[in-house]
């Protein structure tokens, strides 16, 4: 019984002393506020706020800038923006790639969630072409896809051209008789999916996850042969043995990046950041409360910080 | 496009024409390749110096001990300032103390202090019904819960604006002193309106750091061409004998430009005050892109969550603080002139104190009051109101019951026009297009007009952008096209009556800062991803000028040759078709050319809705950060419209010879 008492309280002491020197730890290294990158799709705003709102309860002062997607990198390498919390490896890779390898950016690691993305149709579609989502079914419901513009070929609207994706090559290389339509934005690829969603019409889209529209619309993604490196560097490699691309996209992780002085100038900030984790279904369950129910982000940011005390004083130590 | 005053010219234009469609049919058959696609391998690859040329003005270049970058980054500093305690002051408030423990010490000027003193200064500068206007503009901001962005928004318009008057209006007078300036000044002038913004939104980032300055900047860059243009146009239309009158009463250079030049060209000067808060306000999204956020970033939120009422109304909301802010400043400069009131105008005069003291007391009885009722300090939330759900309901009750309709219309008009032109244009061989363009400019403006045009379409040429720059052409020209088609009747029905002009300018100020990413949405849903859409997008914007440039044109008409044309008995019609529009195509031709203008710089919009012109390759390179790439197609969007803009100008000017107008 003596022995126990005495664990219990040298474990008290110990962890005592634990939770002062993190504490010690946490304590904020500089009052200058950590910028956060903000971009315009949900579940980075929701993952900044609640990243922002941990580190400010570590006593670090955090402000929330507007950035868009592509002209951030430009701040994060200046050090006008300190914390990007998604960039994706679909679309941002090579921005990424290119300031890490400049050394003008640090990885902080991958958020937890991984990016899909791939090409995309309601589910009403699969009365009407009962052999979707194998992507074989494609050319037999090219007809039913197509547009007076298109016609014979179907329509498929692809992600912005800037945001890569293969798709051009990929409608070569697996011969589908479909014409590759570049939406501007995700907004406009999202505004024709509503439109045709509204009429039950035909429509093929990119939809990406982790995202509001998946969420939204009843819909599956097409199975094409699954990706692999060598898919997309080998020839030889697919159904088609002259052309790369004869296959899906790749799947990939979602990274978080500071600029570099985040490292030396808030270090408990920086190792915080990096401890972030999260994964698709939370963004998912997230996302749909911000975006389908309507709650403003702050007050599903609130909830998440009431709901998961446990896990993020973990990120700060305490 | 060959058009001589001589009697060769039709036939000029017709065996030109018929050559083309010639092109367009058998060029494919008959030409080498290199001439239907200029070969990859004769451009010299100039993306990489100017990316190169970047680097070393970020990193390299010094002025006296500070390097380039220091300076601008100073500057920026400087210019944030003053913003930061504006957005304390009207939105954010005044915080103490350090992370989740921060407090508020100082709330914002509550809306009810912001609303009455804006009232009661429009009262003061131009009567009740602009006090009743500007009331119900900014009551509507607080209604539809809008009051935080736009008075964050309010704070950058109130830094840009001055900033884009001043350095316009410094400008336009500078020019007007100097002809050789002015030479020096119009085509700096065309490249900062048709360049588009995002090509050298990576640059102006490096230099100026992500953040309110340099939005402020971008905005700026944007928003000054039409001031300096009115200014000099103005002040060049000063009637000869009332600058003499200047001189025979011994006016020094100063006295002239302040009591002589600047008050008899006020009215063209106001019109460009209205031009930069309007052009201010329309880069408010673009702003938010790199930090700015207020109005702009709600826009940008709801396009990204397809909500289209809240979009409609974020963007309402920078409607009316637009029509807000240029009323004031309208009725602020037609107040009368201080020469002609009784009173003094010191510092210390005995109104402005009083008008001081009002001021403060307002802010006093608010913030007291707010102390005690917080309703009065920030409007509560569930007070606000939101015809959303209206707005969404209405577009998806028009997609479900027209779209067919519509996509009827639509395929006709597209299979039946856009397609051919499109193809027809493609279709030239580029040494053709060369020749042909060259030979308008010299026939239209001699050797020198010749030789300009044909060194900007050999930069085309050389910058590899061929393809994406005919997309262009083709896309902007059937937009300005219908734009005059609509604009200029509009512009007519104007100056009919007070109240047409009343309508129309409010009309004309809504499509110009309503933000054209608004009705992105809709216009996507049921004209689907295409160039209908982008055309849709770039006429709404394009109009404007040709309404506006029009009217003020006709408005502009001297009431004596009116008077004349009356007296000889011409019908209206005649009137207008003898008197009113030969008389007023200067301006028309203004107007013309600044259609041209925005379409271009609609460029980047319909960028968002999937074109694949020289828009696309600016926002392509913004996406990657190659500045240099983006350069090259932002350089060549304002070749582009110098070409246009030049050869315009010179048929103008030989229809005014003809007419006698010089």
């Amino acid at each position: 019984m003596g022995n126990l008492k005495t664990l219990k309280c040298s474990l008290a002491v110990v962890s005592l002393i634990a939770l002062s020197t993190s504490g010690a730890l946490a304590e904020a290294e500089s009052s200058d506020p950590i910028r956060f990158a903000m971009n315009d799709w949900s579940s980075q705003l929701i993952n900044s706020r609640i990243m922002g709102s941990v580190l400010e309860q570590a006593g670090y002062n955090v402000e929330y800038i507007q950035a868009d997607g592509a002209a951030q990198f430009a701040g994060l390498k200046r050090g006008d923006l300190h914390v990007q919390m998604e960039v994706w490896s679909t679309a941002q890779a090579h921005l990424r790639e290119e300031g890490l390898s400049s050394g003008e950016i640090d990885d902080l690691g991958e958020t937890g969630m991984a990016a899909i993305e791939e090409w995309w149709y309601p589910t009403y579609m699969k009365e009407l072409c009962p052999e979707l989502p194998d992507w074989q079914a494609l050319n037999d419901c090219a007809q039913l896809f197509s547009t007076p513009e298109t016609a014979p070929r179907g329509r498929y609207i692809g992600a912005p051209v800037n945001w890569g994706g293969f798709d051009d090559e990929r409608v070569e290389a697996l011969d589908l008789d479909y014409e590759v339509i570049h939406a501007g934005s995700d907004a406009a690829m999202f505004a024709e999916l509503q439109s045709a969603y509204e009429r039950k019409a035909p429509v093929l889209v990119w939809v990406y996850a982790p995202h509001w529209v998946p969420a939204k619309f009843d819909g599956e993604w097409i199975e094409f042969p699954a990706y692999e490196a060598a898919c997309y560097d080998d020839p030889a490699w697919g159904v088609n043995p002259d052309m790369r691309y004869d296959c899906g996209k790749p799947r990939g992780p979602i990274w978080k990046v500071s600029w570099t002085g985040v490292k030396d100038k808030w270090p408990g900030a920086f190792d915080a950041i990096g401890k972030f984790q999260t994964d698709n279904n939370e963004q998912a369950q997230l996302i749909t409360m911000v975006e389908i129910d309507g709650v403003p982000i702050e007050e599903v940011v609130e909830k998440w910080m009431a709901e998961n005390e446990d896990r993020w004083r973990a990120w700060i130590g305490q | 496009m060959a058009g001589t005053t001589n009697r060769r010219s039709p036939w000029l234009i017709w065996a030109a024409l018929f050559i083309s469609i010639g092109f367009s049919y058998f060029g494919a058959e008959v030409l080498p390749k290199w001439m239907l696609e200029y070969p990859r391998a004769w451009t010299p690859n100039f993306q990489k110096s100017i990316d190169a040329a970047m680097l070393w003005l970020v990193d390299d270049a010094a002025i006296g001990p500070l390097s380039f970058g220091e300076v601008t980054r100073g500057l920026a500093w400087l210019l944030e300032q003053p913003m930061e305690l504006l957005e304390r002051l009207f939105a954010e408030g005044f915080e103490a103390g350090d992370g989740s423990a921060s407090r508020q010490v100082f709330p914002p000027m509550p809306w009810t202090a912001v609303i009455a003193i804006a009232a009661w200064l429009s009262y003061k500068v131009g009567g009740r019904r602009l006090a009743i206007l500007i009331t119900l503009c900014l009551l509507y901001l607080v209604l539809f819960g809008q009051w935080e962005s736009s008075m964050i928004t309010l704070s950058s318009i109130i830094i840009a604006v001055p900033i884009g008057v001043v350095a316009g209006g410094l400008l336009g007078v500078a020019a007007y002193r100097t002809p050789i300036f002015e030479k020096i000044l119009n085509p700096v002038l065309d490249l900062m309106q048709t360049v588009p913004t995002f090509a050298y939104l990576v640059p102006i980032l490096f230099l100026f750091g992500f953040g309110p300055a340099a939005a402020i900047v971008a905005t700026t860059i944007y928003a000054t061409p039409p001031m300096v243009r009115l200014t000099l146009l103005s002040l060049n239309s000063v009637p000869a004998e009332t600058r003499e009158l200047g001189s025979m009463v011994g006016c020094t250079e100063r006295q002239m430009y302040q009591k002589i030049l600047i008050p008899s060209a006020q009215k063209g000067l106001m019109v460009g005050v209205n031009q930069v808060i309007m052009l201010s306000l329309n880069m408010v999204i673009i702003a938010s892109m790199i930090g700015a956020g207020g109005l702009g970033y709600d826009v940008l939120i709801s396009l990204r969550r397809l909500d289209i009422g809240s979009g409609l109304e974020a963007g309402i909301a920078i409607v009316f603080l637009a029509i807000a802010l240029d009323r004031f400043s309208q009725a602020l400069a037609n107040r009368p002139d201080p020469v002609h009131r009784a009173e003094t105008t010191g510092v210390y005069s005995s109104q402005n104190v009083l008008a001081a003291a009002t001021i403060a007391g307002l802010l006093l009885v608010t913030y007291t009051l707010g102390f005690f009722i917080p309703a009065i300090q920030t409007f509560p939330e569930s007070w606000t109101i939101t015809t959303a759900p209206f707005w969404a309901a209405m577009v998806s009750w028009i997609n479900i019951n027209l779209f067919d309709y519509i996509e009827a219309a639509k395929t006709i008009l597209l299979l039946n026009v856009l397609v051919p032109f499109k193809a027809f244009l493609l279709a030239q061989p580029w040494p053709w297009v060369l020749f042909l363009l060259t030979l308008s400019g010299f026939l239209l403006g001699g050797l020198r007009l010749g030789a300009l045009v044909a060194a900007l379409v050999l930069f085309i040429l050389l910058g590899g952008i061929w393809e994406k720059a005919v997309i262009t052409v083709y896309l902007c020209g059937i937009s300005v096209v219908i734009a005059m088609l609509i604009g200029v009747p509009i512009g007519i029905f104007a100056t009919r009556s007070k109240r047409a002009y009343l309508v129309v300018h409010a009309v004309i100020d809504t499509l110009q800062t309503l933000p054209t990413f608004v009705f992105l949405i809709p216009v996507v849903m049921l004209l689907r991803i295409g160039d209908i859409s982008a055309i849709f997008a770039v006429v709404s914007y394009a109009v404007v000028p040709a309404i506006r440039y029009t009217a003020h044109g006709l408005s502009g008409v001297k009431q004596q040759l009116i008077e004349a044309g009356q007296v000889s008995g011409c019908t209206d019609v005649q009137l207008l078709r003898k008197v009113r529009l030969p008389m007023a195509t200067p301006e028309i031709l203004l107007g013309l050319n600044q259609t041209v203008m925005m379409a271009l710089s609609m460029l980047v919009v319909t960028a968002l809705v999937g074109t694949r012109d020289l828009g696309q390759e600016v926002f392509i390179a913004l996406s990657r950060a190659e500045p240099g790439k983006g350069i090259a197609a932002g350089l060549g969007v304002a070749a582009i419209a110098i070409i246009t803009d030049r050869l315009l100008t010179a048929k103008a000017n030989r229809i005014k010879q003809r007419l006698g107008l010089e």
